[in-house]
């Protein structure tokens, strides 16, 4: 176990590299109750998180679920996030924001400060008294569909539904942080127990296995997908981490709108790179990069891929390198590992690219 | 080799004790506990026959998808072999990690610092501890 954000968290139940396998192949179960999870009602919800986000909020149908940024006034990245609208059977429609644990009293904080006169926009931090439980693979939908009162299958990629069940509200969304199919469950804090021995149990004739912080981190690398604290920070703006597509600038007003606008029109100086080595040893955060005999940058996750069996890493590179195939090198605590930049992601379970090249 | 026999440094290696042509040579691996604890090996840095080592200096290094560890000698003397079979092999240090998936033997030059070394029952205290 260990502290992650204050919450205490297995990095393995028995392997990463069998539990990042299961997920592959065919499930595997991730408590990240840790993920933090607000809620946004009132008639000026929607309108609010439009002049906070980067993405627009108000165009998103109800069970619509939208990958997006908050950045301050420079264009920084103060964290990444999934929003969510929300259809309840009975009430008022809401949105659910869920951010970094590491990133969660920073946002609800930069949050507050921003929020209309009391009335219009309620936010509530629902962290504490619901569990989020991600279930990710092949078999994914096969072993959660028993348990809740919709057609999983029809679920679509980015969508999710609400109800009302034993203890309080239900949410599924077809989600995930891994680069497999699957969704991810908020429940009750109280139900959170028994949903996970349900959906375990009935996973395990599947192949399911219970998965910890280490093989969420090697999926989500060889996903391609940034993380907060490590390829994501105030420092680094989306157009440098390669995050375009999560900014809509036009006719939008949110927090470093207008330094975006200006930073979109010229090429960024650094990109983040995919980086495939050769040898077996592990680059890891915060090892050097070079060209020839200048450093020119530092690798910001690496491991060694379970998939690929062999070392895969992300990093900043000046733009001017930050070509496929650019030859580089990998300073592994003294010792020159050969590396090259690859396209990201380096996997991807669509059958057609799978057998591109990592 | 018996678990139960060898020596064990704080830092998980295991030493065997043995006269060869009236040197002391001594066999080094990894103890099963710390085996265990890595998890997922992908990569071990043996030292350099002939190399001159220390006890309690880096002796190789080993790597899991976890994390990277240093590898310590137990005692002081210098590199007489290693089992370059783990190189490309590392399920034999988890299968045999008192057998086959030795790691080093060291002619032992000076012997302060064997003193330091737990016996097995002091070792499994230590790792119950940690655990």
């Amino acid at each position: 176990m260990v502290d992650f954000a204050g919450w205490s968290m297995p990095v393995q139940y028995a392997s990463i590299v069998a539990e990042h396998q299961a997920t592959r192949r065919q499930m595997s179960l991730f408590d990240v109750s840790h993920m933090g999870r607000l809620c946004f009602e009132g008639d000026g919800a929607a309108a609010f998180l439009d002049r906070l986000l980067t993405r627009r909020v108000s165009d998103l149908g109800p069970g619509e679920v939208r990958y997006s940024l908050l950045t301050n006034e420079q264009g920084g990245i103060l964290d990444d996030v999934l929003i969510y609208h929300l259809q309840p059977d009975a009430g008022r429609d809401f949105f659910l924001l869920v951010v970094n644990a590491g990133n969660r009293e920073k946002v609800v904080a930069w949050i507050r400060q921003r929020l209309p006169a009391p009335g219009a926009v309620r936010l509530h931090d629902g962290t504490l008294e619901t569990a989020m439980i991600a279930v990710q693979g092949p078999q994914a939908l096969a072993a959660v569909q028993p348990g809740v009162p919709l057609e999983l299958d029809r679920l679509r990629y980015y969508s999710a539904r609400t109800w009302e069940a034993e203890h309080g509200g239900w949410i599924v969304s077809r989600t995930g942080y891994t680069g497999e199919d699957g969704v991810e469950l908020i429940v009750p804090a109280t139900a959170a127990e028994a949903c996970w021995e349900t959906v375990l149990a009935a996973g395990q004739p599947r192949g399911a296995v219970p998965a910890g912080l280490g093989a969420r981190d090697t999926l989500r690398l060889e996903a391609g997908m940034p993380l907060y604290g490590h390829e994501l920070s105030e420092q680094i703006n989306p157009y440098q981490a390669g995050l375009k597509f999560a900014v809509d600038l036009e006719g939008r007003d949110f927090p470093g709108r207008d330094a975006l606008a200006r930073l979109s029109d010229q090429p960024p100086p650094v990109r983040r790179v995919g980086l495939e080595l050769s040898g077996k040893r592990v680059p890891r955060e915060h090892y050097p990069i070079l060209a020839g005999d200048a450093v020119i940058g530092e690798i910001t996750s690496g491991t060694f891929s379970p998939t690929f069996d062999r070392p895969l890493a992300m990093g900043y590179l000046p733009s001017r390198h930050a070509r496929v195939g650019e030859p580089l090198a990998i300073d592994v605590r003294g010792q020159l590992a050969p590396a090259r930049v690859v396209r990201l992601p380096f996997y991807t379970r669509h059958p057609s690219r799978k057998d591109a090249p990592p | 080799m018996n678990p139960q026999e060898l020596l064990y440094s704080k830092t998980h290696e295991w030493l065997h004790l043995a006269e060869e042509g009236g040197a002391k040579v001594a066999t080094i691996g990894l103890s099963a506990f710390a085996i265990e604890q890595l998890t997922d090996l992908v990569y071990l840095q043996l030292p350099a026959v002939g190399a001159q080592v220390a006890a309690g200096a880096p002796l190789g290094e080993v790597e899991s998808v976890k994390a990277v560890s240093d590898l310590y000698s137990p005692v002081s003397g210098e590199v007489l072999a290693v089992n370059a079979r783990l190189a490309s092999d590392l399920e034999t240090l988890s299968k045999d990690p008192y057998g086959e998936g030795w790691i080093a033997k060291v002619r032992v030059t000076d012997e302060t610092g064997l003193g330091a070394l737990l016996k097995h029952e002091q070792y499994e205290r230590q790792c119950a501890e940690e655990h």
